[in-house]
């Protein structure tokens, strides 16, 4: 093939014949030259590992290297998986989300090992009808790990939260999981909009579920669960690491779509008081990932649609996704996994079905984005 | 078998043929193998020469006859010693223009992608580069050949270089979709215009067998699980051994013999790139020619172009790693049969005959035997997702009956 037409088979190994021939005649010095640029072309070709099926040896790589240094802390590596924002309408009416989220437990289950939990992102419902939440319960019910829930918005405006929790339990709760204190929050709370509107709850719920309807409220913990937020956290060291699930992301990015929350300044005082903070959130549909002082920040994928990055706001650290494939239902979405390290730093693989999974480690955030770069996207974004 | 002998079919063909993409022949010449005569005649001599097996029973041609429009027309295709291999012989006809070769892509040019049958030992047999280049240096007429083309002594390289320099000369457009493009408005019939499009339309044939006048080949030149080996692989399990036996060696020969010979053939792009997401995946065949090169798919599971339309009719089959563009399709009787007769009109002149005698064989067929055909999942009457999954509306897109006016009506360019 012409030089214009090369594979990506061709590519990679004349890149990995130039270093090779390169190899064969030079100093010390060169050598750890070389060694670093074949590193960065391997990152750079999106090769970083890990995948499905090599987790195993890749997450113990990450782990070793912290072993030595933070080992004797007491708390032990962990990996879980999440799905999130599935986004279903009953079975009768859309097979579409339906077929997707069966892809992800497909995935999930096929993890070897199984990761320790997996966390549900919110937004199980479309619309929070009591039969779109049984779908769903039915159809996580499938996942051979324990599976943590949590709620987003559009499980909730239908009836406030009744029928998830029958079904779910308490939408704000807390854990220990080797040596991390994990806590799940209820971040989609909105200020009551409707009833001075006369709103019946499907038209709260259609409200709310309209991403850039600027009728509703934004986002927010609230006072109550920030006082219960502050209580939990108390009863932990400032050295344990925190491992934080909130749907909504708890930073201000996009107004308008309600990427946002809205007292996200006050929960984050309350976080940042403690050395390892990680957040990890749903409802923003893409790669996403920030980091604010010592806390990072990771969005999760929706197994139903990506969204489109908004206009304006968009952490300087996140490395887009491409623009999805408008034929391919699965393109642009898919799940993920998290490795919380000895080290107490959290990694992140974002297994975007039909394309090549990425891999971000938390050293890229907490450097400010001078290491580890995640591989940029191909083509142009939205 | 006795390997075919050249005709008038395996000639090199003009590249003077209507549709011909001439700019994208010229990029897909690779500058240290540009075409010559001497290369062509040597490479055709080679193509036929069943002495590049190990027991001189196998040419290159047994599996890619011209006559049959460089395939053999069988399910898989039949090496040394009468033995098959997992996957279907693809033809040579355009395949200079493929981005990858091989239905997993595994050699990226037609000279890396000769390197391996000739070694497979269930295609050609010969045991190492070594002795097919000793055989080939005690034959008078190559030593001539090779320095003709060349000018030095046979070498490995060199043996397929000039065979890829024989395969670039296979190039077959000049269709009545090509003369239709170009403005011949009655090159195709009114069944013919109908299939063009529901081929761009309801069919979504488009979003992976593309056609545009720089690139006219109807492939996207990537890699889909459409499902076709779901109902036997297993894939999880298969992926997992594939990886444990990739680790040890993972070269190009040591994938060239999983593809061909073992199980693992199911996993399809896998092998090559080791991502979840290529597990099944094959890649997007060119859809020229398809009446002269049947059976069809990776494992030429299906005999008609009707059973192929039927799998995409019903969404594929169901498998974790399908891939996202596959879903039911909703096409009736006739819309499948305007499909069929739209591909007919990919055919190149010379194959017409015989693909139009070939077309009406497998339309009776298609009136009596349908073993892909699934109405109620084409019309997503039937859930995919197991039992309980049903309901009455599916998520098939709109129909074709929304167009007020087929836009082929109106000609080509």
């Amino acid at each position: 093939m012409a030089a214009r037409h090369k594979s990506v088979e061709t590519r990679f190994y004349e890149d990995r014949d130039r270093v090779l021939r390169a190899l064969r005649n030079c100093d010390r010095r060169t050598f750890l030259k070389l060694s670093a640029a074949t590193m960065g072309a391997v990152m750079a070709k999106g090769l970083v590992p890990p995948h499905t099926f090599q987790l195993i040896e890749v997450a113990n790589a990450a782990v070793d290297k912290n072993w030595g240094t933070h080992g004797a802390q007491g708390s032990a590596p962990f990996r879980f998986a999440y799905i999130s924002d599935a986004h279903l309408y009953e079975r009768t009416l859309n097979q579409r989300f339906i077929r997707a989220i069966v892809k992800a437990v497909d995935d999930v289950n096929a993890l070897d090992p199984q990761p320790d939990f997996v966390l549900y992102g919110g937004d199980l419902a479309q619309l929070g009808s009591p039969g779109q939440l049984e779908t769903g319960r039915q159809i996580l019910g499938n996942l051979k790990a324990p599976v943590k829930m949590m709620v987003g918005e559009h499980d909730w405006f239908l009836d406030l939260g009744e029928k998830w929790q029958e079904l779910f339990g308490p939408p704000t709760y807390s854990f220990d999981w080797k040596g991390v204190h994990v806590v799940v929050l209820q971040s989609v709370y909105e200020k009551d909009f409707w009833t001075a509107r006369k709103m019946t709850p499907a038209e709260r719920m259609q409200t709310v579920a309209g991403l850039d309807n600027a009728v509703q409220s934004r986002f927010e913990v609230g006072d109550a669960q920030r006082e219960w937020l502050k209580n939990d956290l108390a009863k932990v060291s400032k050295s344990t690491p925190l491992l934080i699930f909130s749907h909504s992301p708890l930073y201000k990015y996009y107004r308008p779509w309600n990427f946002w929350t809205e007292d996200a300044e006050q929960v984050q005082a309350i976080l940042k008081q403690h050395e390892k903070v990680t957040v990890i959130h749903g409802h923003t549909h893409q790669m996403l990932f920030n980091q604010i002082g010592n806390i990072s920040f990771y969005g999760m994928l929706s197994t139903a649609w990506p969204w489109p990055y908004a206009p304006e706001g968009l952490p300087k650290l996140t490395v887009q996704m491409n623009r999805a494939d408008p034929f391919d239902q699965f393109d642009g979405c898919g799940d993920g996994e998290f490795t919380a390290r000895t080290d107490q730093l959290v990694d992140t693989v974002y297994n975007l079905w039909d394309r090549n999974p990425v891999t971000v480690r938390a050293d890229y955030l907490v450097s400010g984005g001078k290491v580890d770069r995640p591989p940029a996207p191909q083509f142009a974004s939205y | 078998m006795p390997a075919p002998k050249p005709d008038a079919l395996a000639e090199p063909k003009s590249v003077d043929q209507v549709g011909f993409p001439e700019q994208l022949y010229k990029w897909s010449i690779p500058p240290d193998n540009p075409q010559s005569a001497a290369k062509v005649a040597l490479g055709k001599e080679l193509f036929f020469d069943p002495r590049l097996s190990v027991d001189n029973t196998v040419a290159c041609a047994n599996c890619h006859d011209p006559d049959k429009g460089f395939t053999d027309q069988l399910p898989t295709a039949m090496g040394v010693h009468a033995k098959f291999g997992h996957r279907n012989a693809p033809t040579v006809l355009n395949s200079m223009f493929n981005i990858e070769q091989f239905w997993d892509g595994r050699a990226p040019t037609l000279e890396d992608q000769a390197e391996q049958p000739i070694l497979n030992p269930i295609e050609m047999g010969m045991p190492d580069e070594q002795t097919v280049v000793a055989k080939l240096s005690k034959i008078p007429e190559y030593q001539k050949g090779f320095q003709e083309a060349f000018g030095s002594a046979p070498t490995y390289r060199n043996l397929v270089e000039a065979l890829a320099a024989y395969e670039r000369t296979q190039n077959a457009f000049d269709s009545p979709f090509d003369r239709f493009m170009a403005g011949d408005a009655n090159a195709l019939t009114a069944q013919q215009k109908r299939g063009w499009a529901i081929f761009n339309g309801q069919g979504r044939c488009m979003s992976c067998h593309g056609w545009n006048p720089t690139r006219p080949l109807f492939t996207d030149d990537r890699f889909h699980n459409i499902g076709v080996s779901a109902h036997s692989a297993q894939f999880v399990p298969h992926a997992r051994q594939a990886l444990a036996l990739l680790a040890k060696g993972g070269g190009s020969q040591q994938i060239d013999r999983l593809a061909i010979a073992t199980d693992l053939s199911e996993l399809g792009r896998f092998l090559v790139t080791k991502q979840p997401h290529d597990i099944g995946a094959f890649r997007t065949m060119g859809l020229r020619n398809l009446y002269v090169t049947e059976p069809y798919f990776h494992d030429g599971s299906q005999a008609t172009i009707w059973d192929t339309l039927d799998h995409y009719n019903k969404g594929g089959v169901q498998n974790p790693y399908l891939d996202g563009g596959i879903v039911p399709l909703g096409l009736s009787e006739e819309q499948e049969d305007d499909l069929a007769a739209f591909l007919l009109s990919l055919t190149n002149q010379r194959y017409m005959a015989e693909a139009e005698k070939e077309y009406r064989n497998q339309f009776r067929i298609s009136r009596t035997t349908r073993p892909q055909r699934d109405t109620a999942a084409a019309m997503g009457l039937k859930g995919r997702n197991g039992p309980g999954f049903s309901g009455p509306f599916g998520d098939i897109g709109p129909g074709q009956s929304a167009m007020i006016e087929n836009p082929a009506s109106l000609g080509g360019y």
